[in-house]
């Protein structure tokens, strides 16, 4: 019988080693006995001292992390993605795993059939080195990923560890893939090269000797102070000689060399001389990329990143950053903070890749907003997406050929937003949403329905919608906004009193006892909801003081408390003790959350120790507070 | 059961009769996790039942969150009735390329190959509609599985909100591009039942039952 599938699992396979150095037919006989798996969130595809699996993997979709079991934690030894190979100890040891193989996201995972592939190591001699060195590294591709241009194929880098405590003694990252030019190209040519292939420098060589090398720099230096034409040849400005070393310099010499000599590059020749052929090039910002996981790094590498891959690949690093901080008790001010600018930067680097992708310019200017918790700036985990656009008032008839635009420009960033790792909003509260992707004038109409018939549903949408942030474009249209809400619930006293009833249907969470609340019914029965009796009554309580008070552009829940504080010198001590209670309840979900990885909504109270127990009880005791404040300031009606 | 509630099967082929002896057990504590499901998708000449025929049927087994490559059905049809309208979307020519088998022969292999499994299908109606006409054009009764439909799955995945159509229809595209599922090999039999079968892995992962009558629930 023909098999479809078997072919189109061997169309995913020969793109990724060692699968690459197969024929087409045996890629087919492997694919036609491999398996396809689905691994939810968090579950384990092995573990450590289980018996070796028929199969080994190969991840198409998702990502699974490889851990470890030490000092009485789990360590992540690697976390593998798509393409990325895994669980290899039954080809080579008949041995139980040694790891865990843990679902870092929801992935597809493929198994390969270890009795069809083992023939395949032994008949050919590429496939068996790729295994042994993965294997033997205990990385999943041991050339580095800069390599796969396949310039300088057969030697090997081993990619350094970066969470290593001795970072600086590994070997320096060497890029292999090098742009070079000879000494008489003129330099108008090479800058042309250059700009084609998107680099900064670029390497004079003769005969494949370094001669000199020819940075952004040398051009305004020489160039653009008019010292020389561009028809003059590359040799008169480039910089010379070039420093060089042999190819297993350590991170730490080649940035105490590049420190002393006030260099961005480093050239790698075969012996370390100038005399000896090119190998590789070293640059200052790939040792700053491989150093991983600080904010600063991390910055750069999203602003710089050319693919939704890339960017979802930061995501990762970020999230281990947000558990080190977590786990450091560094304070939650920071932490947010850090973590709101790295997602807010992953946003707008998606948005203006965005919109560059369709080739052509908006024809309005625009708002893309983010809401809910990114709006707040509380969003640790990452959670879902909720977003919207607000465009300028396009020119008459044009406003349906105008949200075309928009729609299509939003339906793109939301796509990758969810692949990077923000899930769709589960009630379609994204700007691909023709709701939600408005004129402001249709903004405008909208939010006064909302103010002035407060029923249930448009208390809801406010409180999603009125935590906006702007994410990107013009701020000139999301102020205009604000300040018409502010305005019309002026106006119309009766909405904060609806929303204040709202904001106290879920009352404090500690019954008559002080025993907590647990749900009732439903899959998470005896849970503790942290986020509906925990965060959103103090989110919704500052939220309305905060209206009330006609202050804009502050949206994050301890920021408005603080400033509630300020404004409210009797009630000041109520205030801050909610504002500690909204870190201290935050950082505790993004605990939970990073543990059992998920949203950290639900607690299972009967993993608490006492001392949480304790945190948590005190933290409701300011909702309470706050609570009874409102019920008697906004004269609540009982409406929902 | 009694036997005299039972219909005589006697004079029906060989093959009916192994396939409905697998009928017999009682599933009302079966794990979803101990459940194998078949999910299938046919191309067909047209969308009526009566006139149209089915030109293919693929299927993928899926058990305990795993499909096995190897254990996957991909059968084409010789049919003379042919609709030159539909061929474009799926791209089967009349007798090309592949090798044909007859509708009484398919229909053989494709019930030795389902056995007492539960169906699963995107839009499983029409599906099961067509594969039952060709059952009773072969004096065959009608499918004895049980079916499950991916549409009807998918908007359980949804939180009820005012703020969504709670009866919207969804279209395997729109539920392929929510769940990032590649469309590669769209519009062929086979090629949609994978779509299907890792959409409907998808959709179990965040339904998060136990038990296999719990999916059936409305």
């Amino acid at each position: 019988m023909k098999n479809s599938i078997a072919h189109r699992i061997a169309d995913f396979l020969k793109d990724f080693p060692p699968f690459n150095f197969l024929n087409a037919e045996e890629l087919l006989n492997i694919s036609q006995e491999s398996e396809v798996l689905y691994v939810d969130k968090g579950n384990i595809l092995f573990r450590e001292g289980e018996q070796m699996h028929d199969f080994f993997y190969i991840v198409h979709k998702g990502a699974i992390q490889l851990q470890k079991f030490k000092n009485e934690q789990y360590e992540t030894l690697d976390t593998c993605d798509e393409g990325d190979i895994f669980g290899l100890r039954p080809l080579f040891a008949e041995e139980n795993y040694i790891m865990n193989a843990i679902a870092e996201e929801e992935s597809i995972v493929y198994g390969i059939p270890i009795n069809q592939f083992k023939p395949l190591t032994e008949s050919n001699k590429k496939v068996g080195n790729f295994l042994i060195q993965s294997f033997a590294t205990n990385t999943r591709n041991p050339y580095a990923r800069e390599d796969k241009g396949k310039l300088f194929f057969g030697n090997q880098v081993v990619e350094p560890i970066s969470n290593s405590p001795l970072f600086e003694l590994q070997p320096a990252p060497i890029i292999k893939k090098i742009v070079t030019t000879s000494p008489e190209t003129t330099i108008k040519s090479a800058a042309q090269l250059m700009s084609r292939r998107k680099v900064g420098s670029i390497l004079v060589t003769k005969t494949d000797i370094p001669v000199g090398i020819l940075t952004d720099e040398d051009f305004r230096n020489s160039i653009a102070t008019g010292d020389y034409s561009i028809d003059t040849t590359v040799d008169k400005i480039m910089s010379s000689p070039v420093v060089c070393y042999p190819k297993n310099v350590t991170i730490a010499q080649a940035q105490i060399t590049m420190m002393k000599h006030n260099i961005n590059h480093i050239c790698i020749t075969e012996d370390g001389t100038p005399n000896t052929r090119v190998v590789g090039i070293l640059s200052e910002h790939d040792i700053m990329v491989s150093q991983g996981n600080s904010p600063s790094v991390l910055m750069k590498a999203i602003q710089r990143s050319r693919s939704t891959k890339e960017l979802k690949k930061i995501r990762n690093k970020i999230n281990l950053l947000l558990g080190g901080y977590i786990q450091n008790n560094i304070p939650l001010t920071h932490i947010s903070k850090l973590i709101f600018e790295l997602n807010d930067a992953t946003i707008k680097r998606v948005i203006s890749r965005c919109v560059i992708k369709l080739q052509q310019e908006p024809p309005v200017s625009f708002a893309w907003l983010s809401m809910g918790s990114q709006g707040r700036k509380e969003q640790l985990l990452q959670t879902d997406q909720d977003n919207a656009i607000i465009f300028a008032d396009p020119p008459e008839g044009k406003l349906e050929e105008t949200r075309a635009y928009f729609l299509q420009l939003a339906t793109k960033v939301n796509k990758r937003l969810m692949i990077v790792g923000y899930e769709y909003c589960p009630a379609d509260m994204m700007a691909k949403n023709p709701r939600w992707c408005l004129s402001l004038s249709e903004w405008k109409a909208q939010v006064s329905k909302w103010i002035k018939e407060p029923g249930p549903d448009e208390i809801l949408l406010s409180n999603i919608f009125f935590d906006y942030d702007i994410t990107f474009g013009d701020s000139r249209l999301s102020n205009i906004l604000s300040d018409y809400i502010l305005k019309l619930i002026d106006n119309h006293p009766k909405f904060l009193s609806v929303m204040g009833s709202n904001a106290l249907r879920n009352p404090s969470p500690l019954g008559f006892f002080r025993q907590f609340l647990v749900e009732q019914d439903g899959e998470k029965k005896d849970f503790f909801d942290l986020k509906k009796r925990g965060l959103q009554p103090l989110t919704e309580s500052a939220r309305l003081l905060i209206l009330s008070y006609k202050i804009k552009n502050l949206s994050n829940t301890a920021e408005r408390f603080d400033r509630l504080a300020q404004l409210e010198p009797k009630n000041k001590e109520l205030f801050e003790g909610c504002s500690y209670a909204s870190k201290a309840l935050l950082k505790f979900r993004t605990r939970q959350g990073l543990q059992n990885r998920d949203s950290g909504r639900f607690i299972d109270l009967s993993k608490l120790n006492k001392e949480d127990k304790m945190k948590l009880k005190r933290a409701f005791k300011s909702i309470k507070a706050v609570q009874d404040l409102i019920k008697v300031r906004f004269e609540t009606v009982n409406v929902i | 059961m009694l036997d005299w509630f039972k219909k005589d099967e006697s004079h029906l082929p060989e093959f009916w009769q192994k396939y409905s002896a697998k009928f017999d057990n009682n599933r009302k504590d079966q794990l979803i996790a101990e459940t194998t499901f078949v999910v299938l998708d046919t191309e067909t000449t047209g969308f009526d039942q009566d006139k149209d025929r089915i030109l293919s049927i693929g299927c993928v087994k899926v058990s305990n969150n795993k499909l096995l490559v190897s254990d996957s059905f991909e059968i084409y049809l010789k049919q003379e009735k042919f609709n030159p309208d539909t061929v474009e979307i799926h791209g089967l020519i009349k007798h090309e390329r592949f090798e044909t088998i007859t509708e009484e022969k398919a229909l053989q292999l494709f019930l030795k190959y389902i056995g007492n499994s539960v169906l699963v299908a995107h839009h499983a109606g029409f599906d099961i509609n067509m594969i039952n006409a060709a059952m009773k054009r072969n004096q065959l009764p009608k499918l004895k599985n049980q079916v499950l439909d991916t549409g009807v799955l998918y908007r359980k995945t949804r939180i009820i909100s005012n703020f969504i159509d709670q009866h919207k229809n969804y279209t395997l595209d729109e539920i392929a591009l929510a769940y990032n599922i590649d469309l590669k090999d769209r519009h062929t039999a086979i090629g949609d039942a994978f779509i299907t079968a890792i959409a409907f892995l998808k959709i179990l992962g965040r339904l998060k039952r136990k038990k296999l009558k719990e999916l059936f629930k409305k």
